[in-house]
């Protein structure tokens, strides 16, 4: 793979992780809303830091300058300088949407600031220079975030490990002998004197004197003089201890910057000083005033380790001494509390960060199609074993079968797992939609997750959000009531919509249900008279009154708000849902409200079929979509003027589907009462499919014909049996939709 | 025989970035995604450079440094913290558990290889 192919997919991943990581903040900031607690502000604070490190990286400067002021101010948030009030909530939910579009052009190949980033950019900089209000529960002082961090400097392409302010070295501006003001312009020859008394820790964090001596003599001349006088005994020295320091005289066109970025790393505990000289100064020749070196005893004893800041207020660490304070071989407690400190830190939302692999689907499809493969060789040997007179070595070979066949589906199972998200993905929308929703429509809305971890295949996952958002915002809008129309009901002035997910049989279901005013069955009716969907004196019952509101061209809501009537109707809704080949229901009670219950296939790879044999062939259908199966009475068949045949079942009347017709294949017997109805339903429409025989139920492997073929009106696609041979598999809603000529009309006028 | 360096970053991209980077340099890189990941790791095996973030969940990168400091086989292992930190109270933490020194994020590849030619 080339580099650019490479970081193309490195920078890929960080696109994902900034998705995850504003979904996470998010959720984080909705919880908030509950209640602060400083779990969830770290979490939300680690995600826009990763955000805003990474973006830094990988070269988008919009969205880590952007991103800077949000991670400011949730640091303020964070450390109780500044309260978490509803109105900093707000401004972060809009900052996690505009790093949501940043993150989105950038993906499309444009990054680049956006419109809502200059907007809530603005609110970002009026908010930080608001001043602080610490919170007062948290009882912190606000001094450990200067205001002057709030101010958006850029940290995007600045120059890396870029070199503290001389001011922050309070240990090394003490001995500092030359006034401030005396950088050296580049270019200009000086020398300086360097005087390094290093911590007797230094090679306790593995630094090297030399490493920097040769660094320095990269920047110029370097001269250098050891002191040797702290050095105990022989008999006494540690080898890990420094007891040296020196004084290092240094010509050449050297910055002080440059200097310091030398000592960088171990200035904290050292004692450094930087002194210009004139070039006419004498090369080192005696060892520094004497009250200029400090004497490290020995054993180390309580060392000058830098008066630790509680960096993290939240977390309360302690002031944790320096290793060296440690004597070698005592108990060391100092790790221990500090871990236990900084565990609430880290505990975060196991949704949030549960540990996960990322799999190009395309990898797992080929997985599935080859376990596909195996389980068709699997049941042919299991066909060739059955067909062998039987013997001693035929029960061993039986046996062997058998485990292959557990294995193979066991390995089925895994592998299809593999594809399962938990509904929690798309659940995770909610509360925010939920919440901006019922601020517009002045509504209160309580808002019910269950079953969140129920999981399904990841194509239905995607597929399903779009429709939910749909049915959420229905009955937020049309299904919820205001508070007062709530309360003039006797209910609570809170409405509740819940969505609750969960597996029945080998499908899922979600509900979306809702306490509020129900359908109103009058009104469908009427509407759905007056745009023509019905028979004017059709009878019908409450379902399939409710069934009305999926119809093309229907909506009851009396005036198109912005929240639903956006065009996009019921019927939209049920054919994704369909499309997925799962099925929609309502149900409903005028003033208790109404519950939509969707039942979804677990997975689009394999279906649970029923197969069924016409003349030669051997046909697959749905086992979801059959209601029953009869043997035909000849006084329930009818036929009404023009050919249409139909079947009394129950009390219905339903078209007759003579599959032989359809696909012209040569049946047993052409006659109905010889054959078997499967009685079938697909959007709420059933009817009868005329078979000669039922064959076995199986779980079958979905072969695509699209690919070889062009599309079949009522085929789905075909499945291979164990014997080799090709079966196909009816579409149930398309047979429906192309060969039956039923409407809710003609139900109407039949009954 | 190369360097092996423990790449420890919380952000799949940043663990990649570094990784690449340092693996097209030469070296050998074992990942971790947070620092109870990397303690494990370093309970069994040494390595020859710690390369950590700060701002991780479980365990964080200056708690990690603290902890391997007080294995014998990382005694004397230079480890460095990947930060955005810039504020001195990190980098003081970092300097009291026992690191090395640190990087500033956002970095590019050329400092990143200077910085561990310097240690290592």
């Amino acid at each position: 793979m080339t580099i650019d192919l490479e970081m193309a997919e490195i920078i890929n991943v960080f696109f994902q992780e900034s998705e995850e990581g504003l979904d996470a903040m998010e959720a984080g900031l909705l919880s908030l809303e509950d209640g602060s607690d400083c779990e969830t502000i770290n979490t939300i604070f680690r995600a826009a830091h990763s955000i805003k490190g990474g973006a830094g990286t990988f070269g988008f400067g919009e969205i880590s300058k952007f991103t800077h002021a949000v991670e400011t101010l949730l640091d303020q948030m964070r450390n109780g300088a500044r309260e978490v009030s509803a109105d900093a909530v707000q401004v972060l939910l809009q900052a996690v949407d505009a790093m949501r579009e940043m993150v989105a052009l950038a993906r499309g190949g444009t990054p680049g600031r956006t419109a809502t980033a200059d907007t809530v950019g603005e609110r970002l900089t009026a908010l930080l220079e608001e001043p602080a209000n610490p919170a007062s529960p948290r009882g912190r002082p606000p001094a450990e975030t200067p205001t002057a961090a709030a101010a958006p400097s850029p940290t995007a392409p600045a120059p890396a490990a870029a070199p503290e302010p001389p001011a922050q070295k309070s240990a090394v501006a003490a001995v500092r002998p030359e006034p401030p003001a005396e950088p050296a312009a580049a270019g200009e020859q000086t020398h300086w004197r360097i005087r390094f008394l290093p911590h007797v820790s230094l090679f306790e964090t593995c630094n090297d004197p030399l490493r920097m001596f040769t660094q320095l003599a990269s920047l110029g001349e370097l001269k250098a003089q050891a002191f040797t006088q702290a050095v105990p005994a022989l008999s006494e020295i540690d080898p890990t201890q420094c007891h040296l320091s020196w004084t290092l005289d240094l010509y050449g066109a050297v910055t002080r910057e440059a200097l310091v970025e030398v000592f960088d790393w171990v200035d904290s505990n050292s004692s450094i000083t930087y002194e210009q000289l004139d070039d006419s100064a004498p090369p080192v020749d005696a060892a520094p005033p004497a009250a200029e070196l400090p004497v490290y005893p020995p054993s180390a004893g309580p060392c000058a380790a830098p008066a630790v800041g509680t960096a993290d207020q939240f977390a309360d660490v302690p002031s944790v001494p320096a290793p060296d304070a440690v004597p070698a071989g005592s108990p060391l407690v100092a790790p221990s509390e500090a871990s236990q400190a900084s565990a609430p830190l880290s505990a975060s939302k196991a949704n949030v960060e549960a540990s996960s692999i990322r799999v190009g689907t395309e990898k797992v499809d080929a997985l599935i199609n080859l376990v596909g493969e195996l389980v068709i060789t699997q049941s042919m040997l299991g066909r060739f074993a059955e067909g062998v007179d039987a013997g001693r070595d035929l029960e061993l070979l039986r046996r062997g079968l058998a485990h292959l066949a557990r294995n193979t589906r066991e390995l089925q199972e895994s592998v299809l797992k593999i594809r399962m998200l938990p509904i929690s993905f798309s659940f995770n929308r909610f509360p925010r939609l939920v919440r901006e929703l019922s601020r517009r429509l002045d509504k209160k809305i309580e808002l019910r997750l269950r079953g969140e971890n129920t999981e399904l295949d990841k194509i239905v996952l995607e597929k399903i959000g779009d429709p939910l958002v749909h049915l959420v915002r229905n009955s937020l809008d049309h299904g919820i009531e205001a508070p007062a129309a709530r309360i003039a009901a006797g209910k609570s002035e809170t409405g509740v919509l819940e969505l609750n997910a969960y597996h029945q049989g080998g499908s899922i279901v979600i509900e979306v249900k809702d306490d509020g005013a129900g359908l109103d069955r009058t009104r469908i009716l009427a509407k759905a008279r007056e745009r023509g969907l019905i028979a004017e004196d059709a009878s019908l019952t409450d379902e399939q009154i409710y069934n009305l509101i999926f119809l093309p061209g229907f909506s009851t809501a009396e005036s198109v708000s912005d929240v639903s009537g956006r065009g996009v109707g019921m019927d939209v809704v049920r054919r994704n849902i369909t499309d997925l080949g799962g099925h929609v229901q309502i149900s409903s009670e005028r003033g208790q409200g109404s519950t939509i219950r969707i039942r979804l296939p677990l997975t689009l790879a394999i279906l649970e079929g029923q197969m069924l044999r016409v003349g030669q062939e051997t046909y697959v259908i749905s086992l979801v979509s059959i209601i029953e199966t009869v043997q035909p009475q000849p006084n329930h068949l009818h036929t009404v003027t023009g050919h249409a045949e139909l079947f009394k079942h129950r009390d219905e009347y339903l078209p007759i589907l003579r599959l032989h017709e359809i696909f012209g294949i040569e049946p047993d017997s052409r006659d109905i009462a010889d054959g078997l109805l499967v009685v079938a339903e697909s959007d709420g429409q059933r009817v009868a499919i005329l078979v000669d025989e039922l064959q076995a139920q199986q779980q079958v492997v979905i072969k695509s014909l699209d690919r070889n073929f062009k599309q079949v009106p009522g085929l789905a696609g075909a499945t291979i049996h164990g014997d080799g041979t090709v079966a196909l598999i009816l579409d149930v809603p398309s047979l429906i939709s192309t060969f039956s000529v039923r409407t809710t009309a003609s139900v109407g006028r039949a009954a | 025989m190369t360097a092996t360096i423990l790449t420890v970053d919380d952000s799949a991209s940043m663990r990649q970035m570094v990784s690449f980077t340092l693996k097209r340099a030469g070296y050998t890189v074992v990942e971790a995604a947070d620092g109870v990941e990397a303690l494990n790791y370093a309970r069994t095996s040494t390595v020859d450079l710690v390369l950590t973030d700060v701002n991780m969940p479980n365990m964080d990168g200056i708690s990690l440094v603290r902890e391997l400091r007080q294995l014998q086989s990382y005694k004397f292992v230079p480890m460095l913290m990947l930060t955005t930190e810039s504020g001195q109270d990190k980098k003081s933490l970092g300097k009291a558990a026992g690191a090395t020194g640190w990087l500033v994020k956002p970095f590019n590849p050329e400092k990143l290889l200077a910085t561990i030619e310097k240690v290592l």
